[in-house]
């Protein structure tokens, strides 16, 4: 164990990528280079952080470059061509785009709701894996216990819900800003940002999430899936929702 | 009596040089539409399904409409993959159809090409998990439509299905990958048994034989 000093210097480093990474990255339209050619918009594709095989055994670098390179691509790209003669609701953030669906133009709002929220959900889902597992720390761990009964129930409760999403879908932790958390599910790719809420974290269970590794067995990935996620990137969600700096 | 998976109409590698592979059939059939079975068995006795036929509980959940979806989802995926399997044949598809189904084509699409591109459009843009089909509606028009993860046009109340694809991630991702648009493609070029959907069409549809 180290000495608390370097802890405390390194919880503060990590707050601040926190912010910059939440505020800034995926949610300013216009930035970045976009890593496919057609067609031009405001979004681009995030680059993984970290290698396609980087979380193997437990995720296979075929599913990750598949899930990032085509599905992930595909939803920035159509949000691009939706948004392509709107240019008020493309000058938005993302988040608050999310939140403007019912008042965008009926001919765009399917593919407002299933590319916005694609992009917003797969955004965070990089973000939030690339870790070895293990459990949170400080005052997330705290949350965890006093909203989810703790660690172990808080995963068995998540896996439960997300392997009872009939069809594609995700499962989601949910943060408010006093800190609050909560679990939720929402079909294809809905988000709980749709309704104005913060997501803390969330796994994705549409099949092409897990189909060549896992098949049919869900439950099983569901459970696997721990064992990738990267704790110090949940807290510094979990800090910047706190700080109403988390946006997607 | 219980629901039960029906075997395969043919050999699970069947179809593999027709572009859907054995490993995909296996799991398809045997675990995913068997869960679908096991599932629906399961919820019998607390829905009070006892002595219905499997099309009058699909259509009952279906006008029964969030409420009805626990039971929907079972018992459609039950019914929707009974005839997937018995629409797709070795070797299927092809642009000769029987002569009966090939003249409706005709009479209702303006061609077979034209049908191909509505019934592969209708599958393409069904987000999500869920099915694309090929009905008769009431007039005895053929129309092509999409439904969402287990409902179909018998719980929507759309026609009756005499073709349908399946298009959630399972039925092609071993096989396709990520492009939807070439497993449509290779369903209606290789996979259609025509003489099958023809005999639905003249003979009023899918009778399941099944019932809870
Ligand atoms: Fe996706
Ligand atoms: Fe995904
Ligand atoms: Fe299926």
């Amino acid at each position: 164990m180290t000495t608390t000093t370097p802890m405390l210097a390194r919880r503060g480093m990590l707050a601040a990528g926190a912010t910059l990474f939440a505020t800034g990255l995926f949610a300013t339209p216009r930035r970045g280079l976009g890593q496919s050619a057609a067609p031009s918009g405001p979004y681009t594709l995030p680059p993984l952080p970290y290698a396609a095989n980087a979380l193997e055994p437990h995720i296979d670098a075929a599913t990750m470059e598949l899930h990032h390179g085509k599905h992930h691509a595909a939803y920035v790209n159509n949000l691009n061509t939706a948004l392509k003669d709107h240019g008020q609701l493309a000058a938005m953030p993302l988040e608050q785009l999310l939140t403007k669906i019912g008042e965008a133009p009926e001919s765009v709002r399917t593919a407002l709701r299933n590319n916005g929220g694609g992009h917003a959900n797969h955004a965070m889902f990089w973000q939030i894996m690339g870790g070895k597992g293990g459990s949170p720390s400080g005052e997330l761990a705290q949350a965890i216990d006093r909203d989810l009964g703790g660690l172990d129930k808080m995963k068995s409760d998540f896996n439960g819900m997300g392997g009872r999403v009939f069809g594609s879908g995700w499962v989601f932790v949910t943060v408010d800003q006093g800190g609050k958390l909560a679990l939720a599910s929402r079909p294809n790719q809905d988000t709980p940002v749709m309704e104005g809420q913060r997501v803390l974290m969330g796994n994705d269970v549409w099949e092409h999430a897990y189909y060549l590794k896992y098949n049919n067995r869900r439950p099983e990935y569901l459970a696997a899936w721990w064992n990738v996620v990267d704790w110090a990137k949940v807290g510094e969600r979990y800090a910047a929702a706190k700080a109403g700096t988390l946006k997607i | 009596m219980a629901f039960s998976l029906p075997p395969l109409p043919y050999d699970a590698s069947a179809l593999a040089a027709s572009g859907m592979c054995q490993e995909t059939l296996e799991l398809h059939h045997g675990k995913h539409h068997n869960a679908y079975v096991t599932a629906l068995n399961g919820l019998v006795e607390s829905k009070g399904l006892s002595g219905k036929s499997l099309e009058q509980i699909v259509a009952e959940a279906g006008k029964a409409g969030a409420d009805g979806l626990p039971v929907l989802n079972q018992a459609g995926q039950h019914w929707n993959h009974i005839l997937f399997w018995q629409v797709m044949k070795p070797n299927g598809g092809g642009d000769s159809l029987p002569g009966k189904i090939g003249a409706k084509i005709d009479e209702d699409f303006g061609g077979l090409a034209q049908f191909k591109e509505a019934f592969k459009q209708a599958g393409v843009t069904q987000f999500g998990s869920g099915w694309a089909w090929l009905v008769m509606d009431q007039s005895g028009k053929l129309k092509v439509t999409k439904t969402p993860n287990g409902a179909n046009p018998v719980s929507t109340g759309e026609g009756t299905p005499i073709l349908g694809a399946d298009v959630w991630e399972h039925a092609y991702y071993l096989d396709f990958r990520n492009v939807r648009p070439n497993y449509l493609d290779n369903f209606l070029n290789k996979l259609v048994n025509w003489e099958k959907v023809e005999e639905l069409m003249l003979n009023g549809g899918l009778k399941s034989g099944q019932t809870a």
